[in-house]
């Protein structure tokens, strides 16, 4: 069983020197701040930047227009199809990012000689559902005329957000229980933004794709389900106290 | 035992070689490490940088000298590789800024009290407290940022108050620079310490801008790019109390003695075992490194280097909390302004840095918002703060969402 958690010399906090502790707090106490107000006062600055700022990036227009399946073209007229094509690439996107957090998260834990709670086949099977769910998603943009090589905001967006997770998966000093952590964080957001991107894909009246993403989805609450299962039998265990 | 210049060859430069895996090993623990021996590879790092630079710099002005250049610094480039990638990934870059600031405190601190000429050591105190200021500003940043107590990386070494403000630290360029050692008087150790600390600020700039675009954040863009326009005017301070008379050969000694100087320092007092040996490994490359610089000196200016370099090294920086030094000048010195390379009480500040900081200023100042009332506090100001006002009536939305 892996462990986690070690006792050692952790030297952040500051137990660790409660004499010069105390020697930093009453000068700190005693000295004012330089400049008045608190931090609404970075608020204040970021709201300033935010009235004036442009947006991230832009929707790309499909290919060619004539290159769009004519009942996709129906089915979109009067709705917002360019919201429909920032979700699905950010589906895309995520999903491709998601090999290769599984890739991260199949190498630590064939590493770690202590990581044999997790199934490393049953790792893979969820890696290889998700380079399936990036090529439905990919069939799917393609089939309303739109370009999955391109990168749109929401995906852009999604991948700052997960620039932290790809960090702790290739850390190699975190834990198995660490990179599921992160993985769990990952397989939460996706659970829910195929929720999300089931019912748009319904309003915009695409029932067949509805369809394959219900699949998709319930492949996803699987790999929910045992990625929260792994890392809470870890976390008991490594506690020694009983799930 | 004290290290001889002359004496102790360490490594030949044809028998210094790394692999890629020796350039990439395992960082220091952010958690579980000494805050010094962050210091050390930053500041390490920081002699290394400037070591590529001067030989580039070198290489440019002097044709018969690029070759033996490129060979030593080839190994420069490794070896700041190999330091700098001892900074975890868990450090986010205010992290690691907090350390480029604990650098700039202790180390400046250590090095003003060295000084054996009271000039120079004017020029480093006056230099301190306003790095000792920029780590209070990103402290405010990080806690209000990241919601994270600086003093997990300072490791209460190192104390988190206003110094001289940022926002008065701005000078006109007549301001920023000073009186430089005489290269024929100076002591060895004077030298050393010029090199020293130029090449952490120079560092430290270097990183602030890399940084700076690197956040999302608008407020923390402006606030590296305030604090880099004062590192700048530091690396323009410290860069001028060095001989300009120096010929580029007895720079070049310089250069590689101080490099030898840091790293005995760092292997004597370093407390990680295995960051030790990579101390061992460097300064022994360097002693390699200085025998070809001593031989070119001899070879080109027919000189002998004793008539540049000391035999035995001075004594090394000594990596231990400056506290009780820093709180003296603080309470002393912190009124202190520049008028040309002298130091002034604030009342006679001249003309031209307090125009050249109004017009700066006119828009506000970042490290004044940024730390706008805040007090560092051990969690840090949330800890003694209030919560926020909220409508109850929101409360009860969210239970209807649910």
């Amino acid at each position: 069983m892996e462990k986690t958690t070690v006792l050692g010399k952790n030297r952040t906090g500051i137990d660790m020197s409660p004499i010069d502790a105390k020697e930093m707090m009453a000068l700190a106490k005693i000295t004012p701040s330089s400049s008045t107000g608190d931090e609404q006062a970075i608020a204040e600055m970021r709201s300033q930047y935010i009235r004036e700022a442009e947006v991230i990036g832009s929707i790309p227009p499909p290919g060619t227009l004539k290159g769009m399946a004519s009942t996709a073209m129906e089915k979109l007229t009067g709705k917002n199809p360019e919201v429909f094509i920032d979700k699905l690439g950010c589906r895309l996107a995520f999903e491709r990012a998601g090999v290769r957090l599984y890739d991260a998260l199949i190498t630590k834990c064939a590493a770690s000689s202590n990581g044999s709670i997790v199934p490393i086949e049953r790792l893979r099977e969820f890696r290889n559902e998700e380079l399936e769910h990036f090529k439905l998603v990919e069939r799917a943009i393609r089939s309303i005329g739109a370009d999955p090589t391109a990168q749109t905001p929401s995906a852009d967006v999604d991948g700052m957000a997960s620039i932290g997770l790809v960090q702790v998966l290739t850390d190699p000093r975190t834990s198995v229980a660490h990179c599921l952590e992160a993985i769990l964080i990952a397989e939460l957001a996706d659970n829910d933004a195929w929720q999300l991107l089931i019912m748009l894909t319904e309003k915009m009246g695409m029932d067949d794709m509805a369809r394959d993403f219900q699949n998709a989805l319930r492949e996803e609450d699987e790999h929910l389900a045992h990625i929260r299962q792994w890392f809470k039998q870890m976390v008991m265990e490594d506690a020694a106290v009983v799930t | 035992m004290a290290l001889n210049l002359f004496e102790d060859k360490g490594c030949p430069l044809e028998k210094q070689r790394f692999t890629w895996k020796e350039l990439v090993q395992p960082p220091i623990s952010k958690l579980d490490d000494d805050a010094f021996t962050r210091v050390r590879v930053i500041l390490m790092n920081g002699i290394e940088m400037e070591a590529i630079r001067f030989s580039h710099g070198c290489a440019r002005m002097n044709k018969e000298l690029q070759l033996p250049l490129a060979q030593l610094r080839i190994v420069e480039q490794h070896q700041a590789t190999m330091v700098n990638g001892l900074i975890g990934a868990d450090h986010s870059m205010l992290e690691t800024t907090i350390g480029y600031e604990q650098v700039a405190i202790e180390v400046t601190a250590v090095v003003a009290q060295n000084e054996p000429d009271p000039y120079l050591a004017q020029v480093y105190r006056f230099g301190m407290l306003e790095d000792f200021d920029h780590l209070y500003r990103y402290s405010a940043m990080l806690d209000r940022l990241e919601g994270k107590d600086a003093n997990n990386i300072t490791q209460c070494y190192t104390d988190i108050v206003p110094g001289r403000p940022t926002v008065i630290e701005h000078r006109a360029p007549q301001d920023n620079l000073r009186e430089h050692y005489d290269r024929s008087r100076a002591a060895p150790i004077t030298k050393l310490n010029a090199l020293t600390i130029m090449s952490a600020e120079q560092q430290t700039q270097n990183f602030y801008l890399n940084v700076a675009p690197l956040y999302a954040d608008p407020v923390v863009r402006q606030l590296y790019v305030e604090i880099a326009s004062i590192e700048e005017q530091h690396v323009t301070q410290y860069e001028s109390i060095i001989d300009p008379h120096e010929t580029w050969l007895e720079k070049w000694l310089l250069h590689e003695a101080n490099e030898v100087y840091n790293y005995y320092g760092c292997v004597q007092q370093e407390s990680n075992p295995r960051i030790k040996a990579i101390w061992e490994r460097c300064l022994d490359y360097e002693l390699g490194h200085l025998q070809v610089a001593m031989n070119m000196f001899k070879q080109y200016e027919r000189r002998d280097p004793a008539e540049v370099l000391p035999g035995e090294l001075p004594e090394p920086i000594k990596y231990e909390s400056q506290r009780e030094f820093v709180r003296q000048v603080l309470n002393q010195e912190v009124d202190l302004r520049a008028l040309g390379t002298q130091f002034v009480d604030k009342s006679q500040e001249g003309e031209a840095s307090q125009q050249y900081r109004a017009q700066l200023n006119s828009s506000g100042s970042p490290t004044d918002t940024v730390s706008a009332g805040y007090q560092w506090w051990p969690g840090t100001e949330i800890v003694r703060g209030k919560e926020m006002a909220f409508k109850e009536e929101y409360a009860a939305d969210t239970e209807t969402i649910r």
